[in-house]
């Protein structure tokens, strides 16, 4: 049993100013949120409203800065750690760029990082088997697993291999951020039976970041949150999900 | 939480890198010792003299020297102003005779071999034949007894003279001629050792020769000279490595090496460079290649203080195909300057150069290149792709490509790229659980990928390592 706790976030961005200048400009004005395993925790609103700043802000990216309040995960402060010892705390950051980095294999790259998580090499054969049967299960060719991480895959496989990074490494609490945008149907399907996957064999907790309620037809959230201008705004379960979709987001921003 | 990505000092990281020197031991150099520093008529006539030589390769030694002399440096390239000529010692013999058998070994040198690792693997049948260059000398030389007998000649430099003399009069100095530059000068007047591989006409050699070699001596100046013929459609795979102690008097390695490939022949040089950061390594290596033969360069340069290589390859027969593949590393206070020349003068021939390089802590990676095709060398391609991979702020790259086309039916590509290890992808690595300093060894490995799987096994998994070590505090 994991859980995240996220109390009064602020977190600011260093932008470039007209005159060349570095200057923070505050994104997160506050954020209270608790995730915790086995659920699932929908994140909705539009655009520039902060969900991806705190996704990447969680995840420890160098680029955002915070400037107060607290995340802990099982009471363990977050905010000090390195983005390596947040990943190896059990928290995973599915983005929705993924980079590519050329001449490393999907495979080496995956036993690389399961060894540093573990602090140790997984047995190669059990490894190797792990990785041939989620693959198969999201619908990978095999020889995706010999090809430059991220190299020239299309949205869609960027996507997959996201997830695939999800089942083989095993966190406890994952953000998806954006996983759907730029998927089809049919992917959509394979991306989300993925998680629920993850869910049964991990008891994994979800934050779920998404523009759009089709996702949520395929992974049921048990709550769903409202982000506006930095912060959480409403809270509600699944219907309020399905009415935003018919709404819109404009009765929560400022005209 | 453990705090396990702390920040270190400049002093702990500098540190670290000279630890992982795994090669800078130093053992007693009691042979070089007393051996006269500067070179002049005197030693050069003594080592021609010592080594029983012919009347022509003296004179030839001498018209060096007088080159080495007059030739003006280079005005571009690596700042060699530190090393001091006079103060080098120019031939030092550290034991009296070669053998074939290690125990035979003074016990000082074969224990430098055993660390190295080469008598183990002669023994795994890595390679098939091996040469161990000690100071200015081979101490050990072997070949496959089937190879011998299928008329392979794998001899050091020195021997192969006295026993080839037909073939040294004919070819050496013929890819490079003495008065090429003043580092092909000084070899070519002081030059003692490498290695002579005759390869016989349609043999091939599956298991690749070695030649490793050692520099013990403080202010050794080691000048081996190889020179390879593969005859007609033959084919070898020469590996050559190179380490040397720290010390704080300067050395200076400068080779030479020839290779002449035949109709239909091909040959691959493998070399992995990995002096001790107070070695110079100013090097000539050229290959002449006639009809439909194949040169194979593949280059590492990861040690030595500053080093000058540009392998190449005159293209002088019909079809004629070279290749250049070259990965080179800098670090603190290393300026390596490689590349490749391809001279293309015969209809189709093609070359291909791949140059990558990675700079890191300050270190200066400078691509230098030649493609010069004549006129009349119609339907020939060549193809230049550099890539320069910079780990941080404070280091350096540099392009200086040179093409010279004098026929119009010709197809050229150049393509240069400089990529930075940027925030995002070391973001994107460590959420997945990477250390930092993990996280850019994975960046750097990849990058190399392409050339490093061209590399016998055993020198992929010793450059991984190195990598790896190399990387440690480097970013952050």
């Amino acid at each position: 049993m994991s859980k995240l706790v996220i109390r009064g976030l602020h977190a600011s961005v260093l932008v470039k100013a007209d005159n060349g200048d570095e200057v923070a400009k505050e994104i997160l004005k506050g954020v209270d949120l608790e995730v915790e395993s086995g659920k699932v925790y929908a994140i909705m609103g539009p655009n520039g409203s902060g969900k991806s700043t705190l996704a990447y802000t969680l995840a420890g990216h160098p680029k955002y800065v915070v400037t107060s309040g607290t995340a802990e995960l099982d009471g363990k402060d977050l905010l000090q750690m390195t983005v390596d010892e947040r990943a190896k705390s059990g928290l995973f950051l599915a983005m929705q760029y993924p980079i590519e980095v050329p001449g490393v294999s999907v495979t080496n790259f995956l036993r690389t990082a399961k060894t540093a998580l573990d602090g140790k090499a997984p047995q190669v054969r059990e490894f190797i088997k792990d990785l041939n049967s989620n693959m198969q299960s999201l619908k990978m060719d095999k020889k995706f697993a010999n090809r430059s991480l991220n190299e020239g895959f299309s949205g869609g496989e960027k996507k997959r291999n996201e997830i695939l990074q999800l089942k083989m490494l095993q966190p406890k609490i994952a953000i998806l951020d954006e996983t759907d945008s730029g998927l089809d149907v049919d992917a959509l399907k394979i991306v989300s039976k993925g998680v629920n996957d993850a869910r049964k064999t991990t008891d994994l907790g979800v934050l779920l970041i998404t523009h759009y309620y089709r996702i949520l037809d395929y992974i049921t959230p048990d709550e769903v949150f409202v982000f506006a201008d930095g912060k959480v705004v409403d809270k509600g379960d699944a219907g309020l999900a399905k009415r935003l979709e018919e709404t819109g987001y404009d009765k929560y921003v400022d005209a | 939480m453990e705090q396990t990505a702390k920040k270190r000092s400049d002093d702990e990281i500098l540190s670290e890198i000279d630890r992982s020197y795994k090669y800078g031991w130093q053992d007693d150099d009691s042979y070089g010792k007393g051996a006269k520093r500067g070179l002049d008529e005197q030693v050069v006539l003594e080592i021609s003299r010592y080594k029983q030589e012919p009347q022509w390769m003296l004179d030839l030694r001498l018209r060096a020297l007088e080159g080495f002399r007059t030739i003006k440096d280079p005005a571009w390239g690596v700042d060699y102003s530190a090393l001091n000529f006079d103060q080098l010692k120019y031939y030092v013999r550290p034991t009296d005779k070669q053998v074939s058998n290690w125990e035979d070994l003074p016990d000082d040198i074969l224990a430098t071999y055993e660390k190295l690792g080469l008598p183990e693997a002669e023994k795994k049948r890595l390679v098939a034949g091996v040469a161990a260059q000690y100071e200015s000398e081979v101490v050990y030389n072997s070949i496959r007894k089937d190879l011998e007998e299928q008329g392979v000649v794998f001899l050091d430099t020195d021997q192969g003279l006295k026993q080839h003399e037909a073939l040294f009069r004919e070819y050496f100095g013929k890819a490079i001629p003495f008065d090429d530059s003043k580092f092909a000068a000084l070899n070519s007047a002081a030059w003692s050792g490498g290695s002579f591989v005759y390869i016989p006409k349609g043999v091939h050699v599956k298991i690749p020769l070695q030649a490793y070699f050692r520099i013990n001596t403080q202010s050794l100046g080691q000048f081996e000279r190889t020179l390879i013929i593969a005859d007609e459609d033959s084919y070898v795979h020469y590996v050559e490595g190179c380490t040397a102690p720290i010390y704080s008097e300067d050395s200076l390695h400068s080779g030479v090496v020839e290779i002449i490939v035949k109709k239909g022949a091909r040959v691959r040089y493998t070399t992995i460079q990995n002096w001790s950061n107070n070695v110079y390594n100013l090097v000539t290596q050229r290959a002449l290649v006639e009809e439909n033969g194949t040169m194979e360069w593949i280059d590492g340069n990861i040690g030595s203080v500053a080093t000058m290589k540009y392998p190449s390859a005159i293209l002088a027969g019909e079809g004629a195909n070279a290749e250049t593949l070259s990965i080179t590393f800098a670090g603190p206070g290393q300026h390596q300057d490689t590349g490749a020349k391809m001279i293309h003068l015969a209809p189709n021939t093609k070359s291909s150069i791949v140059a990558k390089s990675v700079s890191r802590e300050g270190g200066r990676c400078s691509y230098r290149g030649l493609v010069k095709i004549v006129e009349g060398a119609e339907g020939s391609v060549s193809n230049v792709l550099c890539d320069a991979l910079l780990v941080d702020n404070n280091s350096r790259s540099d392009t200086y490509p040179y093409v010279d086309v004098k026929e119009d039916d010709v197809l050229m590509g150049h393509e240069a790229t400089v990529t930075k290890i940027t925030d995002d992808q070391l973001f994107y690595l460590m959420s997945r659980g990477l250390a930092e300093n993990e996280a850019a060894a994975m960046i750097v490995r990849g990058f190399i990928e392409p050339i490093a799987k061209e590399l016998p096994m055993e020198y992929a998994l010793e450059l991984n390592r190195l990598i790896e070590l190399q990387m440690e505090g480097s970013v952050g």
